[in-house]
């Protein structure tokens, strides 16, 4: 059952140099249960994508397509209706947990806060939950716990709360942006391990945001690859790791050190990202790419096949 | 056997802190943020450190390069003694050790045009250079990096996270160092970006026959860039070997831990990540034992009350009353 569904969505912003076309034509559905990543470099969109579902993104926002959620276009909805979905049915998990929690509030009460104002419970029963919630994202002595301040936690536990933050009001959808880059990778390994536990346990939809693919690896089923705004590659884990059909998700799979495997030098995509001012006219990634032809400059490639989707307009039986 | 170009030798930096003080004019309290660490540095090599974020990577390569002062201990620079308290020891020991930084941006000053950038430790350390001769080698050096000519004139911002990262290193070499100690280099950049980085660093470091300290959380980049691996967890050695062995046959189990949580980019390898439990002891107060011991699935009564000495244990050097079993 598709919960969500995204379709033509650009993003773009205004500045003071012209638009930034941030976001061009992306569509993908998620459905529940399952488990997506989004995967791109700096600057690739992936995270404008998760702010605009939620409503959130940054007010010199040029925003066209359709997010549509249970029968409603979220890209149209007003803020008393995001404030319906928010949190209750779409929830999000933040980077940075020190920023994405208030410092001067005791986290039990950022906690309960929630489920106060979206389920009308009372501060009594809020509190109890909130217990619960700590209690699931595994928080040692939770009781106690929900009276301190967010510094008073380590990098690990923080990310713990603003998890069970995310979870508290039963989202179907959690939207995970970049969870764990932030975190050591012992503590990492505990957070993607806890996310897929309770994931399991709730049969959420998740679209993991992040640009490590070692963790897309051990985590997702689906994966779609983001460049310069634009959907390159959509596939199943298991096909795009074993045979990536894009360039650039070759290109990216062969950059990354391997630590059982080393052999010789690491293959670097030469060059460096696209610059966004223009709308594109042509495959975004041709200036980097090792397989360019003529037609890559002029044409603007869509995203085209069966079980692997691919951008691009040479076959993959030409690419090197 | 040659002689190595760094030997570090017992190393130990505390901080003070008001922390945990019983009166306002009780003495300072200690954080203790590196615990007895040695190695030596041969030429042309690159040593690895690895370590969760508080192990003390950063404070190590810090005390090396005399930017906080080691309270005990010793580092050798070609077999000379390295005195920190002599300000002409430190500024000659910036001649032959550099340092490139985590955050490439910040770590350039936002005032300066990057010729200027560059040229800034020539007019430090090679006063005996003209005018002509010291652009041409900030010229060069920057052709070097992958830096073109016409962007000479402009300043940090106008460039990109990869190439202020190149035009960091730049700076640093450009004096022609023996060593570069390196502070997470790559952990700010993406994954293309950062391989070129990678490559570049390697390529410098052949053709300029330099030693490498290279600090990162990424095992998989160290492991790629390293010859030998260091292992710290809160100050102190766990485990050192060369970077095959480390991480095919880790001797230590806190190495074994930080490997099993490292995510490989292959679906179908069943990764069985050992989860840590337990608490980091505070660097203010350490445990008598081993610093691993309130984590450590393999605890013992001895652990809380020894200290395991570094001891070789096949090819690696292990801090571990039970590597051998």
């Amino acid at each position: 059952m598709t919960l969500l569904s995204v379709r033509d969505l650009n993003i773009r912003f205004t500045t003071g140099d012209g638009d930034v076309h941030a976001v061009n034509n992306v569509s993908f559905d998620l459905s529940a249960g399952q488990k997506v990543a989004l995967v791109g470099e700096s600057g690739s969109g992936k995270s404008q994508i998760a702010l605009s579902i939620m409503g959130l993104l940054a007010k010199n926002a040029i925003v066209s397509g359709q997010v549509m959620f249970n029968g409603n276009n979220l890209l149209a909805a007003s803020n008393d209706e995001l404030n319906q979905i928010r949190a209750q049915k779409i929830a999000m998990i933040f980077q940075d947990p020190m920023s994405a929690l208030n410092p001067y509030m005791k986290v039990g009460r950022q906690l309960s806060e929630i489920v106060e104002l979206h389920e009308g419970l009372s501060r009594r029963d809020a509190r109890i939950r909130a217990i619960e919630v700590m209690e699931a994202v595994q928080i040692p002595d939770a009781k106690r716990r929900l009276d301190a301040y967010p510094h008073e936690f380590s990098g690990g536990m923080r990310q713990r709360i603003v998890i069970a933050m995310a979870l508290i009001c039963r989202p179907q959808i959690i939207l995970a942006d970049e969870p764990t880059t932030a975190l050591d990778v012992t503590v990492q390994a505990q957070i993607m391990h806890l996310l897929d536990d309770i994931q399991r346990d709730m049969d959420t939809a998740v679209l993991l945001i992040t640009h490590d693919l070692g963790v897309v690896a051990g985590f997702c089923e689906d994966v779609m690859v983001l460049y310069g705004g634009r959907m390159m590659e959509k596939s199943k884990v298991g096909a795009l790791f074993k045979s990536p059909s894009h360039p650039y998700t070759r290109g990216l799979l062969r950059a990354v050190p391997n630590i059982h495997d080393q052999t010789g030098q690491l293959h670097a995509i030469p060059g460096s990202p696209p610059n966004q001012m223009n709308a594109p006219t042509a495959c975004p990634f041709a200036p980097r790419c090792n397989d360019v032809i003529d037609t890559c400059w002029q044409t603007l490639p869509e995203l085209t096949g069966e079980d692997t989707q691919r951008a691009c307009i040479q076959p993959v039986e030409a690419l090197s | 056997m040659t002689q190595p170009v760094l030997e570090v030798d017992n190393l130990h930096v505390a901080f003070p802190s008001r922390q945990g003080r019983k009166y306002p004019w009780s003495p300072m309290n200690a954080v203790r943020a590196l615990n007895g660490v040695s190695f030596d540095l041969t030429k042309g090599q690159t040593l690895g450190i690895v370590g969760e974020s508080g192990c003390g990577k950063s404070t190590l390569i810090r005390a090396i390069a005399g930017l906080n002062k080691p309270t005990q201990g010793s580092v050798k620079l070609n077999g000379a003694d390295v005195d920190y308290d002599n300000r002409r020891d430190v500024l000659n020991l910036r001649k032959s050790i550099q340092m490139i930084f985590q955050d490439p941006v910040a770590s350039l000053n936002p005032r300066m045009t990057i010729r200027d950038i560059v040229a800034e430790p020539l007019t430090a350390f090679r006063t005996d250079l003209n005018n002509t001769t010291r652009l041409e080698k900030v010229r060069n050096m920057l052709d070097r990096v992958g830096i073109a000519e016409r962007n000479f004139n402009r300043y940090p911002h106008e460039f990109s996270g990869g190439q202020c990262q190149r035009i960091g290193i730049a700076r640093a070499l450009v004096v022609e160092p023996s060593i570069l100690l390196c502070d997470e280099p790559v952990s700010a950049l993406d994954v293309s970006i950062q391989a070129q980085v990678v490559n570049l660093l390697q390529e410098l470091q052949r053709d300029m026959d330099l030693s490498l300290i290279f600090v990162a959380h990424d095992l998989g980049v160290v492991r790629h860039i390293s010859d030998d691996i260091l292992v710290l967890y809160m100050g102190s050695m766990m485990e050192k070997a060369a970077g095959k062995t480390l991480v095919s046959a880790p001797q230590h189990p806190y190495t074994q831990a930080l490997l099993s949580a490292v995510p490989v980019p292959d679906p179908n390898v069943q990764v069985q990540s050992q989860v840590l439990e337990g608490d980091l002891p505070s660097p203010l107060n350490l445990p008598v034992g081993c610093v691993f011991e309130s984590r450590c699935p393999k605890r013992a009564s001895i652990c809380t009350t020894e200290k395991p000495v570094s001891q070789d244990i096949k090819q690696s050097q292990v801090a571990c009353h039970f590597a051998a079993n």
